[in-house]
């Protein structure tokens, strides 16, 4: 290999460089692209958590003094709409994933570096397009834009709501493509399909899903759009339309979109799992092929959002199985992770404990979902806080766990800045116990009957809302915290090294934070995914302590 | 690593990419992996007119009488007639050359817009005729379910439009393509007139889907 020998510690970090605005709007650097990401996705969620705090507040007393009704739908379609469409499907994915997919590889950038800036761009003129709904009065349609609410009987900014959700479908259709195709076609020499990264293995079916579901989502809120604007008649039951049908194309995506949320999260906990055992994942090709399944699994699932639909009893069933099929690869992975911990030497850092309390709360998600896809129990709780409950555990609990978690694990990596251990192992806790003490309450009284998008109810319920409302003030301080002591480490935090957590993976033999071109000369791999006795960059392998920063393991690469 | 590509085709090697083969598949897939994007989209928009069809035929087949299968017929022609001259186009790129690349683009880009007037001929006749689905305008039907009507006519106009403006996208594409070509900034590189070709050839196919459901199924 013809090497041009640089080091590759005398150019700028890929935050170096130009310090321009406009260096960074124009940027096409994968890296720039994610931390962009970062910072929107970021204030969308302080958005979003606002609209959820003013739910939570409304809640607290049986009668209707906060808000008005009509404030109140507005406010929970805000929270919803914001925290899905703007948080959590770009959330991994175009922050970690983006940053990450090519460094893990051993790729220059993803394929397409100008069409995943533009897919930040249209995410930004979706959420302009949101906020602006937001300022106008917002909606009051739920964020699943159910017919004939959406259509006939919606007294907001339908139209609007739909081109921003529409718009922001089309940036994650794009980060899907970039996605597959710099998987397929961007690894470097030796970093066959089975030495990925199980991160990277859980974006490619992530992507799938974003690819194949997202146009379908597009088009029936197209649809919905159409007939509002117009009066097409397609989903109108006046003309002989089928609002059934928009469920069906709604939820079509929908489910998937809860794995499009969900995997990226399993794909940064086999990474925390694998680094702070300090051991190979358990299983590492049922792992990767789970997360398949779970793709595959979750596009034939969608009928059990609507049981209580005109949708046959037969299908349901059919659907009901299916459902507790996608349990399986979702189990796999948990009975995995576990495994990989067990006898393990496990580091109680910051990153693990919030990787652990993904494997808390996602357990009780899950195990909640596989109760929801039984028919009979489903047509009791349907619409009530248990289903609430079950989808927060699940969206929310793992998800933003996973997100957190990952944000620990890679911010050295990122911003070449080490954050204090105590204040993020404090978060974590409050976080796991916040969280719990919000929405396990929730299913004792979503089980007893409490519906859900109700602003008033009976005062027998008052106990549950007030624990429930106490429990998210403590989660709110919980998902602050990281905001404070991460932005302080930005200035203060000691310098990281290359491979802070003595972790396995091609990403760790760049410097922290990497140059613009992330590797001076491709890396060949050489050793499988979590190995440590073959890794360049670990201690095991080259006998130094990890806290050295050396710049030569990369020359060791190849 | 393999550094012996030419001159020429290193000025045309992103940075991200190691050499132009890479470059090419990468181009390749991306376009593929978004044309499957695009067949969910119309798919779902083609299954929900079946389904409706399939409850409402009396209806929709009185609907599909309305419309002009000479009309469409002509249009089908115009299209396929324009994926050949794609493929022409295709095929003197990848030999390069490069000035008949780019008249058989522009050759191409023409047949389309000749699509986009006829439709926008026809869509002119259903005006006068009083069968535009939008609320407020008077709809003039004669058959026993003028709603099942207006539900026919809403898909038609959706589905017809959606596809126009697919059309419409690929002939702004194919311009700025004919042009690079034309400059012969691309060079031996005939990669971008090939992935314009794929989508071109997209949107013709769904047209030929569109065709048989809307205007062809009449018993």
């Amino acid at each position: 290999m013809n090497r041009i020998a640089t080091a590759a510690s005398e150019e700028p970090s890929y935050l170096g460089g130009e310090h321009s605005i406009k260096s960074w709007l124009l940027t096409k650097d994968h890296k720039r692209i994610a931390v962009l990401y970062l910072i929107s996705v970021t204030l969308f969620f302080i958005v979003g958590g606002i609209a959820a705090l003013l739910v939570r507040l409304e809640l607290l007393t049986p009668a209707g003094d906060l808000l008005t009704a009509d404030g109140y739908n507005r406010a929970f379609t805000v929270h919803g709409i914001v925290m899905i469409f703007f948080f959590l499907i770009p959330g991994i994915p175009a922050v970690l994933g983006n940053f990450l997919i090519p460094l893990m590889i051993g790729a220059r950038d993803l394929a397409f570096p100008r069409i995943n800036l533009l897919s930040w761009y249209l995410y930004i003129v979706g959420g302009l397009i949101a906020v602006v709904t937001i300022l106008l009065g917002g909606v009051d349609t739920g964020w699943t834009f159910y017919t004939p609410y959406s259509s006939v009987y919606a007294n907001g900014a339908v139209v609007l709501t739909g081109l921003a959700a529409f718009v922001a479908g089309f940036s994650s259709i794009l980060t899907g493509l970039n996605f597959i195709v710099t998987i397929h076609k961007m690894r470097a020499p030796g970093m066959t399909w089975f030495r990925l990264p199980l991160f990277v293995w859980a974006h490619y079916a992530t992507s799938l899903i974003q690819m194949l579901a997202t146009p379908v989502v597009a088009l029936a809120i197209l649809l919905v759009v159409i007939e509002r604007a117009f009066g097409f008649g397609i989903f109108d039951p006046a003309v002989g339309g089928d609002p059934v049908l928009f469920q069906h194309l709604f939820w079509f995506y929908s489910h998937p979109a809860v794995y499009i949320m969900l995997l990226p999260g399993m794909g940064v906990m086999s990474e925390l799992m694998a680094a702070f055992s300090r051991r190979r994942v358990f299983g590492y090709h049922i792992i990767a092929f789970s997360s398949l399944a779970i793709a595959a699994l979750g596009f034939l699932v969608w009928g059990h959002h609507m049981f209580v639909s005109s949708q046959s009893p037969y299908a349901g069933l059919v659907f009901s199985i299916l459902t507790m099929m996608v349990a399986a690869p979702s189990a796999i992975k948990v009975f995995n992770w576990t495994a990989t911990l067990h006898k393990a030497e496990v580091r109680f850092d910051a990153p693990m404990l919030y990787a652990l309390g993904f494997l808390g709360l996602f357990l009780i998600g899950g195990l909640t979902g596989v109760m929801l896809g039984t028919l009979g129990l489903d047509v009791h709780v349907h619409d009530t806080y248990f289903v609430v409950a079950h989808f927060h555990y699940v969206m929310v609990g793992a998800v933003v766990m996973a997100f957190l978690g990952g944000l620990h694990f890679w911010w050295p990596k990122m911003f070449g800045r080490m954050y204090p251990q105590l204040p993020a192992r404090i978060s974590a806790v409050l976080i796991f116990i916040g969280f719990n003490a919000t929405f396990f309450p929730q299913f004792v009284v979503g089980y007893l009957g409490m519906p859900r998008r109700y602003w008033e109810y009976v005062p027998e319920f008052q106990i549950y809302h007030v624990m429930s409302t106490m429990g998210s003030f403590v989660l709110g301080v919980g998902y602050l915290l990281p905001l404070i002591y991460l932005l302080w480490s930005l200035r203060y935090g000691e310098k990281a090294s290359e491979n802070p957590w003595d972790a396995v993976g091609v990403e760790w033999l760049t410097p922290s934070p990497p140059t613009s071109h992330n590797f001076h000369e491709t890396p060949t791999v050489v050793w499988e995914a979590y190995e440590h006795e073959m890794f360049p960059g670990s201690e095991v392998a080259s006998g130094r302590p990890a806290a050295v920063p050396s710049h030569s393991r990369l020359a060791e690469a190849d | 690593m393999n550094h012996s590509h030419t001159a020429e085709s290193d000025a045309r090697l992103f940075h991200q990419f190691a050499d132009m083969e890479q470059q090419h598949e990468s181009w390749s897939l991306g376009m593929w992996v978004f044309l499957a994007s695009e067949v969910l989209f119309f798919g779902a928009l083609i299954f929900s007119f079946l389904l409706y069809r399939s409850v409402y035929w009396p209806t929709f087949l009185e609907g599909t009488h309305e419309l002009d299968l000479v009309i469409g017929g002509i249009n089908t022609a115009i299209l396929l007639t324009s994926s050949f001259t794609m493929v022409l186009a295709v095929y003197t790129a990848q030999n390069g050359n490069h000035r008949m690349a780019a008249f058989w683009l522009i050759v191409t880009s023409l047949l389309g817009l000749a699509f986009i007037g006829v439709k926008i001929h026809e869509y002119g006749l259903k005006w006068e005729h009083h069968l535009i689905p939008i609320q407020g305008l008077e709809f003039e039907w004669h058959g026993e379910h003028p709603q099942q009507a207006r539900m026919f006519f809403s898909f038609y106009f959706t589905l017809t439009g959606l596809h126009a403006l697919h059309v419409l996208v690929g002939i702004l594409a194919i311009w700025v393509v004919a042009y690079r070509v034309a400059k012969n900034h691309f060079g031996n590189d005939y990669m971008p007139v090939e992935i314009m070709g794929l989508y071109w050839h997209f949107v013709d196919l769904v047209w030929i889907f569109l065709y048989p459901i809307l205007y062809l199924f009449r018993a």
